[in-house]
């Protein structure tokens, strides 16, 4: 290398690690120290060793938060892929084999462009769409759907359903990223395969299981890790659309909500970086958990 | 699905109308499948496009579907001004304008150097940048808005762009440096051998060379921090923050409002005027936008 070599690489990484460094890093590890501490946001910064630990550990809402988290956790990922799967796989394979190329049906680039699109929205909007769409009343979409004759659905205002309207826009937005994620994935696996399988008289139905899904293997690991972050945020839906934000009666609270009310709403800082910190721990736990359990040896393309 | 699968199985050319028939079952429900999702992705957005010219009368009567009786663009006109939609979209526009521009300008940098470039404390780096990735952003909203509140940014345009830049780097670093990675240094090595300073080869060579690397993740900033709804709410705060909402904070605010004022066209409006724009831009560029956005999740 020429001379001038460290003023260089020191004058591109000032920057962006100065940037890095003040405002993620460092919140990061304070999330860490004020975890300790009875700070309520302003004044003096008492240090209570595992208080917060003990306190939320006996914290009702806590439970229920991981309840609610656990429950999205479990069933987001699952529905979504399986459903964003059969999806790709019509897509793409779909259509038979004709003149010697396996295809997907007719039309299926309109299809994926249109499942796509909500993937573009914010969560922020859609919680708001949403909102409506689940409305109480015959304004709402779906009670405006329902026959005349019937009472209307509470919906998000019912304490048993309200997780499962919030699951249900959460599989509404992500199900056409998934379509194209895994059509890309689809499209990577060589025809000759699928021809070389069909050959041998293998129906769809064999080739979906045989084939394109533990080929596929890969991609829908990845696809659970994101769809698994997902199910740990959800803010902005239970913020914006549920009943008294992660109601009614803390029927959809979940934990960045807890966080957010505990910083800014309730001025327990101390409190939400502990919050903060057993989120940190559950996430990692997830991954770590993810890619052992759903390891298996990669069939080569 | 199960239904086809009690079906025979496809044999070969022998039997080729029974085989024929059974493509055709199939097929066809996998166009019922295929529609009723089509229907379920846009049915909510129709609504609100229909809504958005009636009144509170035909909002309650019922029958989400049925055309409103008269179109007249005054919610539109309402929700632009006296709900400041205009104001909230112009706000989201320069804030990811500049705050994309910067993430990328520092997030190619960083991710050249530590891609390309032989130094002590070059992986420390690296690591620190894409562990990141690891940590969800709200976990550390308290002591975010703190340092904010310490350094005087509340509320500010340039504490939220710094803010966007800060967060957008792990993925932004994690990918460009792969990418840049991959790049031949060949042509590089002919430019230094011209006598090309290293400041010259990144913006003369290695960003042209690494163009389509950019653009995917340049589409997927875009999208994410336009997007943005839990920083805004975080950094926008405080006396006279509510001129300087951004769209996703704007809408939610409408909307919290509408209930108590019944306004629930000036609401749908709103919300028309919000999706609109993003229709037009994925009319235009839905293949980029597709790759940008998977970009991260195939690697």
């Amino acid at each position: 290398m020429r001379h001038g070599k460290y003023p260089f690489i020191i004058g591109f990484l000032v920057v962006p690690v100065a940037l890095y460094a003040t405002f993620v890093v460092a919140a990061y590890l304070q999330t860490f120290q004020l975890s300790l501490t009875s700070w309520s946001g302003l004044g003096k910064i008492d240090y209570i060793g595992f208080d917060n630990f003990v306190k939320l550990w006996h914290d009702d809402v806590f439970w229920k938060s991981i309840k609610h988290n656990l429950f999205l956790l479990i069933l987001l990922p699952i529905i979504t892929i399986v459903i964003a799967l059969v999806f790709a796989f019509l897509l793409n394979v779909g259509g038979g084999h004709k003149g010697g190329q396996t295809r997907g049906v007719w039309g299926s680039k309109v299809y994926r462009i249109i499942f796509f699109f909500p993937q573009l929205l914010a969560l922020a909007i859609v919680a708001v769409i949403f909102g409506r769409v689940f409305g109480p009343d015959k304004s709402g979409m779906l009670n405006g759907l329902f026959p005349a004759s019937w009472k209307p659905w509470l919906f998000l205002a019912d304490e048993r359903y309200a997780m499962a309207c919030i699951l249900i826009v959460l599989i509404w937005q992500a199900v056409g990223f998934y379509v194209v994620l895994f059509s890309a994935g689809m499209g990577s696996i060589s025809t000759d395969i699928y021809e070389a399988a069909a050959l041998d008289g293998a129906t769809r139905i064999t080739l979906f299981f045989r084939i394109t899904v533990p080929l596929l293997w890969s991609t829908i690991q990845v696809a659970w890790v994101y769809l698994g972050i997902a199910a740990f945020d959800a803010f902005a839906l239970v913020n914006i659309m549920t009943v008294d934000r992660g109601g009614p009666n803390g029927a959809s609270s979940v934990l960045s909500l807890m966080i957010y009310r505990n910083a800014f709403d309730f001025s327990q800082a101390g409190y939400a970086c502990a919050l903060g910190v057993v989120l940190f721990f559950l996430t990692l736990t997830f991954a770590a958990l993810t890619l052992r359990v759903t390891r298996r040896e990669s069939v080569e393309a | 699905m199960t239904l086809v699968a009690e079906k025979p199985a496809t044999k070969s050319a022998g039997t080729k109308p029974s085989a024929k028939r059974d493509i055709n079952a199939f097929t066809g429900l996998a166009h019922i499948a295929l529609i009723a999702w089509a229907l379920v992705t846009a049915g909510p957005l129709i609504w609100v496009v229909l809504a958005s010219f009636k009144n509170n009368t035909e909002i309650f009567l019922g029958k989400p579907f049925a055309l409103p009786s008269s179109f007249s663009l005054q919610t539109y006109f309402d929700a632009w001004t006296e709900a400041h939609i205009g104001r909230y979209f112009l706000n989201s526009v320069i804030v990811v304008l500049v705050s994309t521009a910067g993430t990328m300008l520092f997030g190619s940098m960083a991710a050249y150097v530590l891609a390309r470039y032989k130094f002590p404390g070059n992986r420390f780096i690296y690591y620190l940048f894409v562990s990141g990735l690891a940590f969800p952003t709200f976990m550390a909203l308290a002591p975010l808005f703190y340092i904010l509140k310490n350094m005087g940014l509340l509320g500010s345009y340039t504490g939220l762009v710094l803010v966007y830049i800060a967060y957008s780097l792990p993925f932004t670093v994690f990918f460009l440096a792969a990418f840049f990675k991959s790049l031949p240094y060949e042509i590089e090595e002919a430019a230094t051998v011209d006598g090309a300073s290293h400041t010259r080869k990144f913006f003369q060579i290695m960003m042209p060379m690494a163009r389509s690397g950019l653009v995917s993740i340049t589409i997927f900033n875009i999208v994410g921090q336009w997007n943005q709804y839990l920083l805004p709410v975080v950094v926008m705060t405080g006396p006279g923050a509510e001129s300087k909402y951004l769209l996703t904070q704007g809408i939610a605010n409408i909307s919290t409002s509408a209930g108590y004022h019944a306004q629930w066209s000036t609401l749908f409006a709103a919300l028309t005027l919000s999706i609109l724009p993003m229709i037009v831009v994925y009319a235009i560029f839905q293949r980029q936008i597709q790759a940008g956005l998977t970009a991260g999740a195939v690697k």
